[in-house]
C-alpha cells in the first residue's frame, strides 16, 4: 500500500528536526550521547589506525593513562594522559582544541608538541576524523594520573628549540587526494601518510632528530632502537612493487606472509594496530604501498669485508646454517610460508644494512599474535649459543647464498649488537 | 666488547649473592647488572656449546613432513571417469613444474621451537643454571610468569622481548603446555656444599624459621615439592643457582608477584647463608613418585599470596 504524501513529508520532517537535533549535539560538543556510537566506534577504529595506544599506554597500565617512557637520543620522553580525566587528562578539551593540537602540534596553551608526537603525520588528518577519535577518547574511562615531566638534556630541554625544529620539518595542512590516482589510492596514501605515521620510522631521521619530505620513506635506523626501518621506496630494501596485493595485505594484517614475516619494531605496529585494519583500507594501503616502488636503486656498495675472510665466513656459514636453521627455513631457504619466512630472495636478508638479519639471529623473535595468526611460529634466540664469527658468519651465508645479493658481515658487527636495547 | 660483556653476567651473579646479604638497604646499583639489558646476550660463548648445535643439545629434532599427496582412486565405469582417470594422471605432470612449498608442523611442538634452546623441547630445562626447568609446573603459575614478563614486572629483557606481541589466550596455551609435559626430572644434584649447610636447608625447607618469620617451604609448594594448582610452582629440577638468582630478584623488586607478594616477603627474611643451604638441598632431592601438583586448596598455606586463590 501506497502511503498518503502528507503522512511522507510528516515522515520527512520528523527526519529533518532529528537530523538537526543530533547535528547540533555533535556541533555543541556535549557529551557523547548514545546516538553517537557509531560515531564512538569509528573514532575507535581510528585511534587504532593512529596506534595512539602504542606510546599513550604504558605495559601493563591502563588505557591511554600514559606515562609510557620513550627513550630518545635526547633524553626520555614521558606519553601524556589522554583519557577524560578533567585534571590529569583530557577531560577540559573541546574538540576544536584536539583538532587544533593533532593539526598544529600546539597544545590549547600554546605549548610546542615534542615531535615524538607524529603531528607532522596527524596534520594531514580530516577534521571529521580527529572528531571522531576525540568522542572516542572521551568515552573510555577517565584516570587520575598527572603526567611525567620529560628527562631531556640541555639544551634539548628547551622546548623553544622545538620551534626550529618546526621551521626546518614541519608542513601543516590535511591531505590533499590526488586526482589522477584512484579512490583506493587516495584512502592508502591518507592512512600510510596521516594517522598511520609510517615515515616516522621508514625515513632516515637526521642528527636534528628531523626527517626531510623529500626523503620519507627512504629507510632509516631507528634511533636507540638499533633496528633498521627499510625504504618503502627501494624494491631492494621493503619496497614492495614485486609484492602481491594479497601478500602485502597478509603482511600488513596477519604479520606473515610467503614474502616475509613481520618482526622487530613493526610487530608492535601490527599488533596494536594493523590487524585491525578493514579490509578494504588494508588493500588501500597494499596499493598506496605498492605503488612507492621506484626502480632500481644502485647496487649496494662492495663490502668493507676483505674477499679471503668473505670466503671463510662463507664456508663456516653454511655449517651453521645447515645445522641451525635449515630444519625450518629449509637448505635452499625456501622457507615454509608463511610461517616460516624464506631467506632465498627476501629484500629484508640482502639490504644494505645487515643489523636486521644480524639482530634476528641474535635475539630471534615471534611475529606479532593476530585475529589471523593468532599463535604465531617463532624463531629462537641464538645470542647463547652461537660467537661472533658465527653469527657474521651465518648472516654472511644467507646475504649471499641461493643468488641473494648482500654484502659479508663481520664479527664486530655482530657484537656490536649484541647489547642492543632489547625491547 | 664482548669481554666486558660477560664480565658483566658475572657481574649478575655475583650480585645475586651479594643481594643476599643481611643488609636490605644496600644501594641498588649492586643489581644494576640485573637491570641491564646488555647482560646475559653474552652469557655462554658459543664455545661452550662444543658442538655448537643449539637445537641439538636439547634434544631437539623437529619431525617436518612434507603435505602427502592423496591418492585418486578412477573407476573406469564410463567414458567419463576415464576421462577423469586421464587428467588426474597428467595433473602431477603439470603441478611438478613448481615444487609444492613446505608448511609448518601445526603443532605447539613446533611453536614452542624459540623457548626449547634455553628451557628444552619439553620445557625439562637445559645444563645452563639460569634457564629453569618449565615442564610440569601448574598452568596458571606459568601463565601468571608469561604475562609478568609481556608487561615487563619480571625483568628479562629477552624474555620481555619475545613475548611483547603475544595475546593472552597464546600465553595460555603455552602455559597449558609446557604444565602438561612430563619428561623425567634429572638425577639428584651432587652438592658440594658441606654438611651442616645441607642440614640448614632442609631444616628450613621443610620446617622453616618461626622465629625469624620465615615459613616452611613445603607449606605452600607441596611435601614432595612439586607445587599446588592453579599458582604455585614445583622447586624440583632447578638448579641452585637459578633458585639463589630469583630469590634476589624478588627481594631487589626485578620479580615481583600480585599482591600480597609472598614470595617478596619470604625473601626479605632470607639470609645469603640460608639461601645457598635452601637452594643447594632442594637440587638434592629425588624425583618423587608423583611429579603433579596438589591439587588447588590441598595446603592450608601459611601466609597469603596474591597468585594463589586460598
Amino acid at each position: 500500500m501506497r502511503r498518503s504524501p502528507p503522512f511522507t513529508v510528516f515522515k520527512r520532517a520528523c527526519y529533518l528536526v532529528l537530523t538537526l537535533i543530533v547535528c547540533s549535539a555533535e556541533r555543541g560538543l556535549a557529551q557523547p550521547a548514545a546516538s553517537n556510537a557509531a560515531i564512538i566506534e569509528q573514532g575507535e577504529y581510528l585511534a587504532r589506525a593512529g596506534d595512539c595506544i602504542a606510546c599513550h599506554t604504558a605495559p601493563g597500565g591502563k588505557l591511554f593513562a600514559g606515562g609510557r617512557p620513550m627513550p630518545t637520543p635526547f633524553g626520555t620522553l614521558y606519553s601524556s594522559n589522554i583519557t577524560p580525566s578533567p585534571d590529569t587528562g583530557i577531560g577540559k578539551w573541546s574538540a576544536d582544541a584536539f583538532y587544533a593540537t593533532m593539526h598544529t602540534g600546539r597544545l590549547p596553551d600554546g605549548g610546542l608538541l615534542y615531535p615524538a608526537m607524529p603531528f607532522g603525520a596527524y596534520t594531514k588528518v580530516t577534521r571529521a576524523d580527529s572528531d571522531a577519535i576525540f568522542f572516542y577518547l572521551r568515552s573510555v574511562a577517565p584516570v587520575e594520573a598527572a603526567n611525567k615531566p620529560h628527562d631531556l638534556r640541555f639544551p634539548y630541554n628547551n622546548r623553544s628549540l622545538i620551534l626550529g625544529w618546526r621551521t626546518l620539518f614541519f608542513t601543516e595542512g590535511e591531505y590533499k587526494p590526488d586526482a589522477m590516482k584512484s579512490t583506493e589510492w587516495n584512502r592508502g596514501a591518507y592512512l600510510v601518510q596521516g594517522l598511520g605515521h609510517c615515515a616516522m620510522c621508514h625515513s632516515a631521521i637526521n642528527a636534528l632528530g628531523g626527517s626531510s619530505e623529500s626523503k620519507a620513506f627512504q629507510g632509516g635506523l631507528i634511533p636507540m632502537q638499533h633496528w633498521y626501518a627499510p625504504s618503502l621506496t627501494s624494491n631492494k630494501e621493503a619496497g614492495l612493487g614485486d609484492w602481491s596485493l594479497a601478500d602485502i595485505s597478509d603482511y600488513l594484517r596477519s604479520g606473515v606472509s610467503h614474502r616475509g614475516a613481520v618482526y622487530g619494531p613493526m610487530a608492535e605496529v601490527v599488533y596494536n594496530s594493523l590487524q585491525y585494519m578493514t579490509d578494504g583500507d588494508t588493500l588501500a594501503m597494499s596499493v598506496y604501498l605498492k605503488s612507492l616502488a621506484e626502480g632500481s636503486p644502485p647496487d649496494p656498495p662492495a663490502s668493507t669485508v676483505p674477499g679471503a675472510e668473505s670466503s671463510l665466513l662463507m664456508s663456516l656459514g653454511k655449517t651453521v646454517y645447515d645445522a641451525q636453521c635449515a630444519s625450518c627455513h629449509g637448505a635452499q631457504g625456501r622457507g615454509m610460508t608463511p610461517q616460516y619466512p624464506p631467506l632465498a630472495g627476501n629484500q629484508s636478508i640482502q639490504m644494505e644494512s645487515a643489523v636486521n638479519p644480524i639482530r634476528m639471529v641474535l635475539n630471534g623473535g615471534y611475529p606479532p599474535g593476530t585475529a589471523a595468526n593468532p599463535m604465531p611460529h617463532g624463531m629462537p634466540p641464538f645470542a647463547q649459543f652461537l660467537s661472533d664469527d658465527q653469527v657474521a658468519a651465518v648472516v654472511t651465508y644467507i646475504r649471499l647464498a641461493w643468488g641473494n645479493r648482500g654484502t659479508a658481515v663481520s664479527a664486530g658487527q655482530a657484537n656490536e649488537l649484541r647489547s642492543a636495547l632489547l625491547n | 666488547m664482548r669481554a666486558r660483556s660477560q664480565a658483566m653476567c658475572r657481574g649478575m651473579h655475583m650480585a645475586a649473592i651479594k643481594g643476599l646479604k643481611d643488609d636490605r638497604r644496600k644501594p641498588r646499583q649492586d643489581v644494576s647488572d640485573w637491570e641491564n639489558p646488555r647482560v646475559c646476550l653474552v652469557e655462554q660463548p658459543a664455545a661452550a656449546a662444543g658442538g655448537w648445535s643449539a637445537l641439538e643439545m636439547t634434544g631437539l629434532s623437529p619431525k617436518l613432513s612434507r603435505p602427502s599427496r592423496p591418492k585418486q582412486k578412477a573407476h573406469i565405469l564410463s567414458g567419463l571417469y576415464i576421462w577423469v582417470f586421464v587428467l588426474l594422471l597428467l595433473l602431477p605432470v603439470h603441478s611438478g613444474q613448481a615444487q609444492p612449498i613446505d608448511s609448518a608442523p601445526d603443532t605447539m611442538e613446533a611453536r614452542m621451537l624459540p623457548c626449547a634452546s634455553c628451557h628444552g623441547v619439553q620445557g625439562q630445562g637445559t645444563n645452563n643454571d639460569y634457564f629453569p626447568r618449565l615442564a610440569g609446573k601448574p598452568a596458571g603459575y606459568l601463565y601468571n610468569q608469561l604475562v609478568a614478563f609481556r608487561i615487563g614486572r619480571r625483568h628479562y629483557p629477552p624474555m620481555n622481548y619475545l613475548l611483547e606481541f603475544l595475546p593472552d589466550a597464546y600465553l595460555r596455551a603455552m602455559a597449558d603446555y609446557f604444565a602438561a609435559q612430563r619428561p623425567p626430572l634429572p638425577p639428584a644434584a651432587i652438592t658440594i656444599v658441606s654438611k651442616d649447610m645441607l642440614a640448614l636447608g632442609q631444616s628450613l625447607v621443610v620446617q622453616g624459621d618461626p622465629g625469624r618469620g620465615i615459613p616452611a617451604c613445603a607449606g605452600c609448594h607441596g611435601p614432595s615439592f612439586t607445587g599446588m594448582e592453579p599458582a604455585i610452582p614445583g622447586l624440583l629440577g632447578l638448579k641452585p643457582s637459578y633458585i639463589s638468582a630469583q630469590l634476589g630478584a624478588w627481594r631487589y623488586g626485578t620479580r615481583s608477584a600480585a599482591a600480597p607478594d609472598c614470595m617478596q616477603i619470604v625473601a626479605g627474611h632470607l639470609t645469603e647463608t640460608d639461601v645457598t643451604a635452601v637452594a643447594a638441598w632442594l637440587s638434592t632431592l629425588p624425583a618423587p613418585a608423583n611429579p603433579a601438583p596438589v591439587p588447588r586448596g590441598t595446603l592450608a598455606m601459611p601466609l597469603a599470596c596474591g597468585s594463589e586463590p586460598n
